[in-house]
């Protein structure tokens, strides 16, 4: 019995010394395999009187516990420290580089171009588009310039020799998305544009929109609310605004818009940003609507205005340079 | 239209300052595009007169003067200017001036001799830009009086950005009558009265270009002093107006336009033969021009003429002969009403635009060509003396521009602008504006003055209105009225989408110009190609391009040239070609070159090739969501591209477009290598889709069975899956090649491919046998099609 408490004191020592899962499962066979010091004394229990046995079984019993609850404390300690040891050896360096994680972008005119189209398309206007290769009808005669009307000589046009000119705005769209249709219309026109005219705030290639709405009661009022609406949607804050007259020959009246734009030193500017009117009753005419029936209002304005202002771009050129240095930054 | 501030003050009542004067112009519709105050700061100058002047002892280009201010004693000045001479009226500022350069007047001790103030050009004074001397003032200059006070200073010149329809305002008498209607205000100028007419000569006038000249006037003054000088306030008003006193003559008749708006012009009488006919020119007919030109006409010009030749193109400019010289006693001055259509158009074709065509093509009031021509004798007479003849009419009334009555509704003005307009502020909006209102029911009936050429119908009207209520009054609202929900078709990738994608796989979108030039086109084979310009900016901008790549690939060489080795980009735009229309092809195109993957740490580097960018093919393709549609050829390869590593894309069997390496012929041309590739398709192909139609998904599992086959060189993957896929039907899931070798352990001439074939029935579990059989079936007919040989 005293043997059974000194063996089991040592091997209770032994447990807490082993140094690895194998050396532990060698000390576990030692005692409760098959010729195991606790299963020796178990079977010795037999030979005992009952009375004897019953008092010794339980002691042995008690033994035979202590010895399983360290064995198994022991293996997840030891288990515990081969995984801390196999994660350590695991470590990666995290900030290496990731693969394929970089990005291209889109330009930054596409950029605004949608982000305008697409405040209009939530107001239900539907996006429209025309030829770049425009015919003189729906570039000029039928938005209510008659030929050599020196509104046209503000319009630096390229021709083709053939009649054919590549339009000078957006608004051929507007003859074009009424043609054969009848109001209500609302049409959204993105597009590219060209003027012979090239300098450091001139391109001779340029991109538009054109936003018109055509029904029965729409105004000057609704007009003026729709562009401050839009101005505020796209800028994503208030501005200062004015409606000043202008002309255009086919709206009538006509406004320029200026948004009160701060500067860098501090100071603010009235910036032109957009131009339109009530459509003229002559252009409806032209494209089959009848103009005491139905009202309408168009505005046009110029993508890349929108991108500079939005976008913090200083230089047109840049645009269409095409430098990954300055795309890069619209990634 | 650039006028001088304090001139058109000088007409018309203004209660306000500068900055409101310049406010309420713009917000009127007349823009206010420049504004450049003129002598600010000139108090402590006067006008002063050297009486003396003698080298300074030790500087040559500097001399002493002696200088009569009006102050007593002369004040000793010393001077560098040039012209500083005795007798010569100039302006001095006095010690203790500041002048607008910042100049503070001290005296001073210059080399040694004191001078107690300067005497100024008129670029120190910031009343202009010559600076090469003194500014010599008139004789008649009162001495002591200060500078300002003589000049009319301090003033400003105010230049507006006119728009096409208000001509009315391109001389200061109309630009008067807008701004008493937008102050309220009365306009100052009355009657202009009748020259005296002491003189006799007459000349006839003969009208015979119908409605395009249905008036004109003229008038012979004879005996003018061909020395006079113009006087400085006229001078001036010219030139703060932006335009240069040449002679008095012709100072005169440009004071006349800029104060009227009437365009005049004066010839020497002495070359005028017979009568003055104003009539069309003949095909042809030439004439040499004031700015020495050559211009030759057709039927469409207006023609002033005399019995025997050309004299000047109406409307545009005078001719070179018939100019008025220094040696001019006798002139014959006109003022005349051309229709807007007859000069719309002439100037620019003869290259020319002038601010008598910017007139006359935009409208000239018809009443005024009396009053133009007694205020021009009146400043002539005043000026170069002579003898006025009488007055010389010649006029067609009922070709004249009459003002049509316009009917103005209430209801509709209401309806147009949004806000309802007080009837009382409607009447005195336009009689404000100088047009006669008569109340009718349900609006008015409104007759424009003659200078008004812009108002013929009802919105005209509206337009005014609202300009002079104000476009801020007018408030803001939300439009009604129906709304038709735009239809956004689901089996359509938008563009933007589109974009999205490729800038997920590291593109980035580049914008270039349409235009190319033909050099380029030719260097990639396309020359012919697009649609030129008839007007192109520059050669390098004359073609509307066929192809999106030839600029794209500029752009790629931009980078290249800027230290960016791996470039990836991608335009969307459209392509051109002739035909009537002309075709324009909305398309994508990308290039790439560089290495394959960024540059990574973990794997070896590898140049991009052929497949790489057919896997961004692969993944545009897959986005429809029926590749089955798609097919690559190697036939019919443009010849920008590798013809061995070039593919043309076809959806449905109709060609989309093509990609590949570069030829490197023209990579090498371009500087450029191996790795670059390029590709472009038509978009429209790209963004059909697929709307999914769902299917059960399968109940039993596939099986796959992977094999290697020995194919000679020649036989192309896709002819492989084509024998496997019809041999199996089916029963074929998927087929993956994941392995292709040629080289030691494999023949000459021949390669080894390894797939795997994914199998399964809807109807059942397959069996080891039906695999077995699938693979047997499958390398026989490879056998048979391809003389493959299955591999151990």
């Amino acid at each position: 019995m005293d043997d059974l408490d000194s063996r089991a004191s040592q091997a209770l020592a032994d447990i807490e010394n082993a140094a690895s899962l194998d050396a532990l499962e060698t000390l576990r066979v030692g005692l409760l395999g098959k010729s195991g010091i606790v299963t020796a004394a178990l079977k010795a229990l037999g030979a005992l009187a009952p009375d004897e046995r019953k008092a010794r079984g339980a002691e042995v019993n008690r033994v035979k516990e202590r010895l399983v609850d360290a064995l198994a404390v022991r293996k997840a300690a030891l288990e515990q420290a081969e995984l801390d040891r196999r994660l350590a050896s695991e470590t990666l360096d995290i900030t290496l580089p990731g693969r394929d994680g970089e990005r291209g972008g889109i330009h930054p005119i596409t950029r605004a171009l949608e982000r305008i189209a697409g405040i209009f398309a939530r107001l239900g206007y539907q996006r429209a588009d025309g030829p770049e290769i425009e015919d003189d009808w729906h570039n000029f005669e039928a938005l209510n310039f008659p030929p050599h009307h020196p509104a046209r000589a503000m319009h630096d046009t390229f021709y083709f020799g053939d009649g054919r000119l590549l339009r000078t705005h957006t608004s051929p769209v507007q003859v074009r998305s009424m043609a054969g249709r009848q109001p209500p219309i609302r049409v959204i026109a993105p597009g590219k544009v060209y003027r012979s005219d090239s300098d450091q705030t001139h391109s001779p290639m340029f991109h538009q929109i054109e936003g018109l709405l055509v029904d029965e009661t729409s105004s000057f009022a609704d007009l003026k609310g729709t562009l401050a609406e839009f101005i505020r949607a796209f800028f994503e804050r208030d501005f200062e605004m004015r409606f000043r007259p202008s002309y255009f020959p086919f709206t009538e009246p006509s406004a320029e818009v200026d948004i009160r734009w701060e500067t860098k030193d501090g100071g603010s500017r009235w910036l032109e940003v957009l131009g339109c009117g009530m459509v003229h009753p002559n252009v409806l005419k032209n494209c089959g609507i009848d103009p005491e029936r139905y009202t309408g209002f168009a505005f046009g304005l110029g993508v890349e205005r929108f991108a500079m202002l939005r976008y913090g771009v200083s230089d047109l050129r840049a645009f269409f340079e095409n430098d990954l240095r300055f795309l890069k930054q619209f990634a | 239209m650039k006028f001088s501030e304090n001139w058109l003050r000088e007409l018309v009542d203004i209660k306000a300052d500068r900055a409101a004067l310049a406010h309420a112009l713009t917000m009127a519709g007349l823009e206010v595009e420049e504004l450049v105050p003129l002598g600010e700061g000139l108090d402590g100058v006067v006008v002063a007169e050297i009486v003396g002047a003698e080298k300074h002892p030790q500087a040559d280009r500097l001399q002493v003067c002696k200088v009569d201010a009006g102050r007593g004693e002369p004040l000793q000045i010393v001077c560098g200017a040039p012209n500083a001479r005795v007798g010569i009226k100039v302006p001095l500022a006095t010690v203790g001036a500041n002048l607008p350069g910042g100049i503070h007047i001290k005296a001073a001790r210059l080399r040694g001799v004191e001078s107690f103030g300067m005497l100024c050009s008129a670029k120190e004074l910031g009343i202009d830009a010559d600076a090469s001397g003194l500014l010599e003032l008139p004789a008649d200059a009162p001495v002591g009086q200060p500078l300002a006070t003589y000049l009319g200073l301090p003033d400003a010149s105010i230049e507006l950005k006119l728009t096409p329809n208000r001509p009315d305002c391109l001389g200061l008498y109309g630009l008067a009558h807008d701004v008493a209607a937008l102050f309220g205000s009365r306009v100052k100028t009355g009657e202009q009265p009748a020259a005296p007419v002491t003189g006799t000569a007459r000349r006839g006038i003969r009208l015979e270009a119908g409605k395009d000249a249905p008036r004109y006037l003229g008038r012979i003054v004879e005996g003018i002093d061909p020395a006079a000088r113009t006087p400085l306030w006229l001078a001036e008003r010219l030139r703060r107006s932006g335009l240069r006193p040449i002679s008095a003559v012709v100072d005169v008749t440009n004071y006349v336009m800029l104060e009227l708006g009437q365009p005049m012009h004066a010839f020497d009488n002495d070359r005028l033969e017979g009568d003055v006919v104003v009539r069309h020119a003949r095909a042809g007919e030439a004439l040499k021009l004031l700015d020495g030109s050559e211009a030759t006409l057709d039927e469409g010009f207006v023609l002033i003429a005399d019995d025997s030749k050309p004299l000047a193109v109406a409307g545009v400019m005078g001719g070179h002969d018939s100019r008025v010289t220094d040696a001019t006693r006798n002139i014959f001055l006109e003022a005349a009403h051309f229709a807007p259509a007859a000069i719309m158009g002439r100037a620019r074709k003869l290259g020319l635009h002038t601010d008598a065509s910017h007139r006359f093509e935009r409208g000239v009031d018809p009443a005024l060509p009396r009053r133009a021509l007694e205020r021009a004798t009146e400043l002539l007479l005043a000026i170069a003396g002579g003898k006025a003849g009488p007055v010389l009419v010649a006029e067609n009334p009922a070709d004249l521009p009459q003002p049509a009555p316009v009917t103005l509704r209430r209801a509709r003005l209401r309806r147009v602008l949004g806000v309802k307009v007080a009837d009382a502020e409607v009447a005195r909006i336009f009689t404000a504006l100088g047009m006669q209102v008569a109340p009718q029911t349900g609006g008015w009936q409104v007759t424009a003055p003659s200078s008004r050429f812009d108002i013929e119908r009802e919105e005209d009207l509206i337009e005014e209105v609202a300009r002079i209520f104000g476009y801020d009054n007018i408030p803001t609202a939300t439009p009604a009225g129906a709304l038709a929900l735009a239809a956004e078709p689901e089996a359509r990738i938008g563009a933007l989408a589109l974009r999205e994608q490729l800038a997920a796989r590291g593109f980035h979108e580049a914008v270039n110009l349409s235009f190319v030039s033909v050099e380029l086109l030719a260097q990639w084979g396309l020359g012919g190609h697009g649609v030129p310009l008839a007007n192109p900016l520059s050669a390098d901008l004359a073609v509307m391009r066929p192809s999106l790549l030839p600029g794209l690939v500029e752009a790629l060489r931009h980078n290249r040239a800027r230290q960016q080795e791996r470039v990836r980009l991608f335009e969307v735009a459209r392509v051109f070609e002739a035909g009537d229309p002309p075709v324009e092809t909305p398309s994508l195109a990308i290039v790439a070159c560089g290495a394959a993957r960024a540059e990574q740490w973990g794997e070896p580097a590898r140049a991009l090739d052929f497949f790489d960018l057919k896997g961004e093919l692969d993944a545009l393709i897959a986005w429809g969501g029926e590749p089955q549609r798609w097919s690559l050829h190697a036939d019919g390869l443009p010849g920008w591209l590798h013809p061995g590593r070039g593919a043309r894309v076809a959806r449905d069997g109709v060609t989309a477009g093509w990609f590949g390496a570069l030829h490197p012929q023209l990579a090498k041309a371009l500087d450029l290598g191996p790795d670059a590739h390029v590709l472009e398709l038509a978009l429209e192909p790209l963004l059909a889709r697929r709307l999914p139609q769902a299917q059960a998904v399968p109940r039993y599992p596939s099986v796959r069975r992977d094999i290697a086959v020995e194919v000679p060189e020649q036989v192309a993957w896709s002819q492989i899956g084509q024998v496997v896929r019809s041999t199996l039907g089916g029963v074929l899931k998927e087929l993956r090649l994941f392995d292709r070798y040629s080289g030691k352990g494999i023949e000459s001439g021949r390669k080894s491919l390894a797939m795997g074939l994914i199998l399964q029935d809807a109807s059942r579990t397959l069996t080891d046998e039906d695999a077995d059989r699938c693979v047997r079936e499958a390398v026989a007919a490879l056998e048979t099609t391809c003389m493959a040989r299955l591999r151990g």
